[in-house]
């Protein structure tokens, strides 16, 4: 009896997650649906007349981001995942580079933002760019590139790199050819679960870039959009009146979540089904 | 003609043994390629480290003036964060407490009660929660919660209180998956023979699961309150930032913490100013503290796995 209250009690609190998680999805889906149409989409935005404004360069300006900060973080990360994991002798190198890729995850997003406004902006001389923000937002997502390629490479079997190398392969084909073949799909969850946080980052963004450029970039060092950033500002910054900020706010917070739906639900699915093969279901 | 057959042998030998030669040239090249890749995390540390103490040296050079100032007043040339950075951790703790509240509870029923079905719904959902754009948490903080609490506790809504909520939404994921991970690990023959001897599952969780999750547990929570400290964009929504900070006396009224005073003062700081020396120095006192708790973290869950294996051994 008391344990079935218990239990009760126990199933009501781990429901609170969901009912947020849904409570906030629900929310900005039924507010931001309201303003969402192929004009918003399609247009630039308009600081002055706000009716007249879309989201169209914070979309795509967003993507570039990403982008950019993917060309940068995947084949470094998937490099030091294959070395940690394939390589690495046990040493105090090695010790210090699990500790440093530990270290970079932990680093507060803004504080990457400060370092990419002193480095790439002023230092390197990018100014507010593209590149810029796609290299500051790579750091913070090469951590997670890196931890995903050493465990999806970790966890293939040792039996398929014995057969290999029993068949005469060297270590590099053997890992080329069998190892990443099999250890790609976890990979990529990984990579897609860090591209979904790098897409919804906006200190660093903000920082790094301007983010509310109404034109699409030309080249990697002009300013460029950026959707999370439009979020912030077009509440706080812009001087238009507070209900059309919001109704902004909502439909760029649709698109928002709905790209950062897509990517992490496909990277769920996609580590679901590579649990089961592993398991040789 | 014999003599022939053994020279083509030979040049065949040879031929092989260069290929292996150039063969294993290569792989030495590649392994150096993929070392110089995997030393790039540390590089960036240091980069990021080097670059922010170089900022913010005559800031970090006022010594107690700076860390214990406190005032800080950007247009009279008075940068002290001690009221920020005791904000900082009033959000902080609030926010952990409840994350734990909510948190803890949760993990104990998906490690031990759940059943499949359920499990399958809850984990998700909890693995999403994590990736939310701050952002738009922060979006939704300003739009449900900080007008329900000026409507139903009084204050301009913007409060501790607000920034509590949204920043326990953040950190619950985390506190969640680790602290479960960690009654998981809890070996099954501890359960086996403690409801062998006729305990009942709750007193089981209560006097064997629990305790011998804990270090997981607490690992769960520093690792938690480092992500709160270190979040920017959801607080910097709905704690209100007055201008001048202060040391708070109720959970009613708007504060400034470390992140949010960086994101709001960037953008007029004039290059090269004791004003910019000041907010680097700021970075460097949010990645110190969140160094420290990554440490904290990365020490408990050591000596978890040696207490366990010592345990083992004992057993």
């Amino acid at each position: 009896m008391k344990t079935g209250v218990i239990k009760a009690i126990l199933c009501a609190i781990s429901l609170i997650s969901v009912v947020v998680l849904l409570g906030v999805v629900f929310y900005i889906l039924m507010a931001g649906a309201r303003v969402v149409s192929p004009g918003f989409l399609f247009r630039s935005p308009d600081y002055i007349n706000f009716e007249e404004g879309g989201i169209f360069p914070q979309i795509v300006g967003s993507l570039y981001l990403l982008a950019v900060s993917l060309l940068f973080a995947v084949p470094l990360g998937v490099a030091s995942g294959i070395y940690l994991a394939e390589y690495a002798p046990r040493n105090i190198v090695t010790m210090c580079t699990r500790l440093f890729v530990e270290c970079l995850a932990g680093i507060p997003s803004v504080v990457i933002g400060l370092f990419g406004l002193t480095f790439f902006v002023y230092y390197l001389g990018f100014g507010p760019s593209v590149l810029s923000g796609g290299l500051s937002l790579g750091i913070m997502i090469l951590p997670w590139t890196v931890r995903a390629s050493e465990e999806a490479i970790k966890s293939v079997p040792s039996t398929y790199r014995a057969a290999s190398l029993a068949l005469g392969a060297s270590k590099w084909q053997t890992i080329r050819l069998v190892v990443l073949k099999s250890a790609y799909p976890g990979m990529i969850t990984g990579i897609l679960l860090g591209a979904g946080k790098a897409i919804g980052e906006a200190a660093i963004v903000l920082l790094t870039t301007g983010g509310l450029a109404t034109f699409l970039p030309h080249s990697l060092f002009d300013d460029v959009g950026s959707l999370p950033v439009y979020i912030y500002l077009v509440l706080t910054v812009i001087p238009a009146s507070r209900e059309i900020g919001e109704a902004y706010a909502f439909g760029a917070s649709l698109v928002l979540i709905g790209i950062f739906l897509c990517i992490s639900i496909f990277a769920l699915l996609l580590r679901n089904r590579y649990i089961k093969r592993l398991r040789g279901e | 003609m014999k003599k022939q057959q053994q020279q083509s042998a030979t040049t065949r030998f040879r031929s092989f043994k260069t290929r292996i030669a150039r063969g294993s040239t290569k792989e030495l090249l590649i392994e150096k390629a993929l070392f110089v890749s995997g030393i790039s995390s540390i590089l960036i540390v240091f980069f990021i480290v080097a670059f922010l103490v170089k900022e913010s040296l005559p800031a970090l050079a006022l010594g107690r003036v700076f860390l214990l100032g406190m005032r800080w007043s950007p247009g009279h040339n008075q940068f002290g964060i001690l009221p920020t950075i005791i904000s900082t951790f009033v959000v902080g703790l609030g926010a952990l407490a409840i994350a734990a509240a909510v948190g803890i509870p949760t993990a104990v029923y998906l490690a031990e009660f759940a059943p499949p079905w359920l499990r399958n719904v809850i984990k998700p959902c909890v693995d999403l929660l994590v990736g939310i754009p701050s952002v738009i948490l922060g979006f939704f903080g300003l739009m449900v919660f900080v007008p329900f609490i000026r409507d139903h506790f009084g204050g301009c809504g913007e409060s501790i209180l607000a920034g509590w909520l949204i920043l326990s939404i953040m950190t619950l994921p985390h506190v969640i998956s680790i602290s479960e991970d960690a009654i998981r690990g809890v070996p099954t023959a501890y359960r086996e023979a403690s409801l062998a001897l006729g305990a009942t599952d709750l007193v089981t969780i209560r006097l064997l699961i629990l305790p011998n999750a804990r270090s997981g547990i607490l690992a769960s929570l520093i690792l938690g309150m480092g992500n709160a400290i270190g979040e920017t964009m959801a607080v910097l929504m709905v704690i209100g930032n007055p201008h001048i900070p202060w040391i708070p006396h109720s959970v009613l009224e708007p504060v400034r913490v470390l992140t949010s005073t960086i994101v709001l003062e960037y953008s007029y700081m004039v290059w090269g100013s004791m004003h910019q020396h000041a907010l680097f120095a700021i970075g460097v006192v949010l990645f110190v503290i969140v160094a420290v708790l990554n440490i904290a973290t990365t020490a408990v869950l050591r000596e978890r796995t040696t207490t366990v294996i010592k345990g083992a051994v004992r057993g």
